[in-house]
């Protein structure tokens, strides 16, 4: 055998490697320089991002002002513009969403991590959560117009029927409006929460869970003195998380809040947001609205990175020794 | 020692301080009480969480799925006021903003990630960059969409060309590109310690160590968490409105506007056209399928490092 | 496999009985066929190798094996003439009266003051809580080193401080028996010293429970000690444990009666 005689005769050159090429080297160093590259990617993205919108903004930020904030005409014939209903319904929608989607998922999440039910059952629960997050925003759009909307409608009305004194259900629910998009923010939240507060839950130490036990506690007595209390930074932190995901959604909170420029307080009446304006308008707009709309989605990234920072803060800072 | 006497309840010292009960479970106690109503409580919550899952899903397979057909594959939408069609443009479509925004993200993601995890000292630049990630994933996809129209469509960067499936790809990669790197930072992780000191130790160069024994250590979990960005991409439709838009022919080249099926979606659930409402609920049933399918695999690969 | 020695201690004052109790996970059998009553008012030891199955015994005694999934008896184990592992038992009122400290030092993520306050609260406590406190406390010797942070988290403790404090907790509920799964494991020797002497100050008012991997600290602390063994068995699938030998602890350390309790008291083997 040729190759045979050739190691054993030659057993140094097998072995060349031993110094090293310059080639290799030069890979070595390459290779570090272009993970660095593509690292920086990252922020290079980020600081472009801010850049473009706030470039973008500047004439209309020159030219309204902080009135922007808080005057609610949108009227691209005469060129005024004012941002109001839209952040009122971004906060509006985002926060209450919020409120029935924490218990909500947070009650899931402990049923999925304590032993409350059989197991199989529990990991069937955690399985749909997880399937549900995966669902395009789009098609919980198309589903909350064609079935969902409908469906609620008689309730809503008569949710007005009973609280229609107070300014949140004054109006009657004719279709699109406020409440069916926060149900469906609450839909596409849900699983974020579930998600993170069954983590949070998961990392809760079994000697805790032992102590309490140990001490003589009922299983809700432990879940409620101990186990979330010590899972309360990441459950919060996730919340926030949760909150500005709430706020940039687009496709479904579009398709169902009904995008209307009129301000209107009731939650039964047709609203706007902020990403529901841009994804309506951006691609007809010319001109100043341009410009104002891009003031708008630098509201809306002011406020999900401070809701963003927040969250990470809160993770880092609150978090026990647990 | 059949004759064993147990110590009847004599306490040492009586516990007046405390109520003692007998040993056996009461129901009506109030702890027991409040323990079932708390059970039942959440359970009722699990249940709300899943009912949106079926009832979505119940119509998208209904609704989609009794118009699945070969044409709805081979046919384009009709204009308007006609009945027919399908939607083979927006399937193309999504495939291949999909897979450019792959090609763009998937590498420069993994790059970063190894660059986080093998290479950085973990100093303020990967700090910062670790943080820059995180605030990345959580810009509104919808701004990914303004920015890239700031960038490629408005200044018809490629070709003197607006609107076009580069656009699109650019828009869903930047989407992507923050799961890539968490999810290969986090998979390096686990890879132990001792597994790459070996390699170094028969004098293998960081760069060997890194592509032979590193990354396919970590290769389940990366595959995992790629997949599942992959998918969520596929279903994103906010950063495509105004980069890819939308086009009722054929895909005429990836420098011009391409239909998906996502905006196909959008666009035609707010028609009021009965055969455009029916191709957006099969449009559903095709997206949802693969999404889920799509899930599934990346589960399966996740079961295949646990045996 | 020998059968289980019986226990010869006079059968007038026993706390608790446990009566061929045998402890599965699934199918496997942890420990198998014990026998043992354990006295009123001392100190019981249960030392053994690894893996012979005295920790799964000990947790047995109040019911914290129920917390893990696939965990069954077979068997009695009587307390104050009730079987603990009868269906209308609630385990919940079992650990009130059995209590319970932990390997790792394991304080609540709470207020030194509101660690020891939230077992006695949730027992029905109806006297003064800062007598309660200090007065468990001092009991589990960690008074001085806490009277002046009682507000603090318990989490900003050493850990042999900590372990005090969890002795704290258990004995602020005022069980009858107090169960210690390897207290010192996780500790120095000083902190050791400073829990033993704790123990032979609680043992006036409680019956204790030990489960320890050290035969000093059972000849150091323990009245009874009962060694704990496990062998392979026929099947093949791991080991059984099961007792060997249970007395009074001069007796196990100088002149027991089984070789196998011999070999493992003069250091031959575990």
């Amino acid at each position: 055998m040729p190759t045979d005689s050739a190691t054993t005769a030659h057993a140094a050159d097998a072995y060349l490697l031993r110094r090293r090429p310059p080639s290799e080297k030069l890979l070595d160093t390459g290779f570090r320089q272009l993970s660095l590259v593509m690292a920086s990617t990252v922020a290079v993205v980020l600081i472009s991002i801010f850049l473009v919108v706030f470039t973008g903004a500047r004439e209309a930020i020159g030219e309204f002002g902080l009135a922007f904030l808080t005057t609610s005409g949108w009227d691209p014939v005469n060129q005024q513009y004012g941002a109001f209903v839209a952040i009122y319904g971004t906060l509006v929608t985002s926060i209450l969403s919020l409120t029935i989607a924490v218990p909500l998922g947070v009650g899931t999440a402990i049923l999925i991590t304590e032993d409350v039910l059989p197991k199989t059952i529990r990991d069937a629960v955690g399985l749909m959560v997880e399937l549900l997050a995966a669902i395009p925003s789009v098609v919980l759009g198309l589903w909350a117009i064609f079935v969902m909307e409908p469906a609620i409608r008689p309730a809503l009305n008569l949710l007005h029927a009973w609280l229609g004194w107070s300014p949140f259900f004054n109006t009657t629910a004719q279709g699109p409006g406020m409440a069916p998009a926060i149900l469906i923010l609450v839909v596409m939240v849900l699983p974020i929460i579930t998600a993170i507060s069954r983590d949070a839950l998961n990392q809760v130490p079994v000697e805790l869970r032992q102590g309490a036990y140990g001490v003589g506690t009922t299983r809700w007595g432990a879940i409620f003195s101990v186990i979330l209390p010590a899972a309360v930074s990441a459950i919060t932190g996730g919340v926030m998380l949760s909150l500005g995901r709430a706020m940039g959604e687009t496709m479904a909170v579009t398709m169902i809040i009904g995008n209307s420029i009129n301000f209107n307080i009731s939650l039964l009446a047709p609203g706007n947001t902020i990403a529901s304006m841009l994804a309506n308008q951006f691609g007809e707009a010319d001109g100043i609205q341009v410009s104002a709309l891009m003031y708008a989605a630098v509201i809306l990234m002011i406020l999900t990175f401070t809701v963003n920072v927040l969250a990470q803060w809160i993770v880092r800072r609150l978090s026990l020794r647990y | 020692m059949a004759t064993t006497s147990i110590r009847s309840s004599k306490n040492n010292q009586p516990n007046a301080l405390f109520d003692r009960r007998p040993l056996n479970f009461d129901p009506t106690l109030k702890r027991n009480r409040i323990n079932r109503v708390l059970t039942s409580i959440a359970g009722v919550f699990g249940a709300l969480a899943v009912l949106p899952l079926f009832l979505v899903l119940l119509y998208v397979l209904f609704q989609g799925g009794r118009l699945l057909s070969p044409t709805l594959f081979t046919q384009l939408p009709p204009p308007p006021g006609l009945d027919g069609g399908g939607i083979g443009n927006a399937v193309i479509g999504t495939i291949l903003v999909t897979l450019i925004a792959s090609v763009i993200a998937i590498p420069i993601g993994v790059g970063g990630g190894i660059y986080l995890n093998e290479y950085s000292t973990r100093g303020w630049f990967s700090q910062f960059i670790s943080f820059g990630n995180d605030i990345l994933a959580g810009v509104p996809s919808i701004i990914t969409g303004v920015f890239v129209y700031g960038i490629v469509v408005s200044t018809r960067l490629f070709f003197n060309q607006s609107f076009s499936a580069v656009a699109g790809g650019l828009a869903l990669a930047v989407l992507m590109l923050p799961t890539v790197i968490k999810t290969t930072d986090e998979g390096l992780k686990l890879v132990p310690q001792e597994l790459r000191w070996g390699s170094y130790g028969i004098g293998a160069s960081k760069f060997v160590t890194v592509m032979r024994v590193t990354l396919p250590a970590a290769f389940t979990p990366i595959a995992t968490g790629v997949v599942l960005a992959i998918a969520r991409a596929a279903g994103e439709t906010a950063p495509l409105i105004f980069t890819a838009l939308f086009s009722p022919f054929w895909p005429e080249g990836i420098f011009n506007p391409i239909a998906t099926m996502s905006v196909l979606i959008f666009n035609f659930s707010i028609m009021p056209y009965e055969a455009q409402n029916e191709l957006a609920w099969a449009a559903s049933f095709v997206l949802v399928i693969m999404i889920l399918a799509a899930n599934l695999i990346a589960r399966w690969i996740s079961s295949l490092s646990r045996n | 496999m020998p059968s289980a020695s019986i226990s010869q201690i006079p059968a007038t004052d026993v706390c608790m009985s446990l009566q061929d109790v045998t402890i599965s996970y699934g199918s496997f059998e942890a420990v198998k066929n014990v026998f043992m009553d354990i006295p009123n008012g001392q100190v019981t030891a249960l030392i053994g190798p690894s893996g012979c199955g005295k920790s799964t015994v000990l947790r047995a005694l109040n019911r914290m094996n129920d917390l893990i999934p696939g965990c069954g008896l077979r068997g009695r184990v009587v307390f104050d003439g009730v079987d603990l592992y009868a269906p209308n038992v609630d385990p919940v009122e079992v650990r009130r009266r059995i209590g319970m400290v932990f390997q790792k030092p394991n304080p609540f993520p709470k207020s030194i003051y509101e660690n020891i306050a939230f077992g006695a609260r949730i027992n029905g406590y109806s006297g003064d809580m800062d007598e309660l406190v200090e007065r468990s406390l001092r009991k589990a010797a960690v008074w001085d080193e806490c009277k002046d942070k009682l507000k603090e988290s318990g989490l900003a403790l050493s850990g042999g401080q900590q372990q005090r404090l969890c002795i704290a907790r258990a004995i602020a509920t005022e069980p009858e028996v107090i169960l210690m799964d390897e207290p010192c494991s996780a500790l120095d020797p000083i902190s050791t010293l400073k829990i033993e002497e704790t123990m032979h100050e609680l043992k006036r008012s409680y019956t204790i429970v030990i489960v320890t991997h050290n035969m000093q600290q059972a000849v150091r602390v323990a009245d009874m000690t009962a060694f704990f063994n496990a062998e392979a068995v026929e099947g093949g699938s791991g080991k059984v444990g099961y007792l060997v030998e249970f007395a009074e602890t001069e007796r196990i350390f100088n002149a027991p009666k089984q070789q196998t309790t011999q070999d493992y008291v003069t250091g031959r083997f575990g």
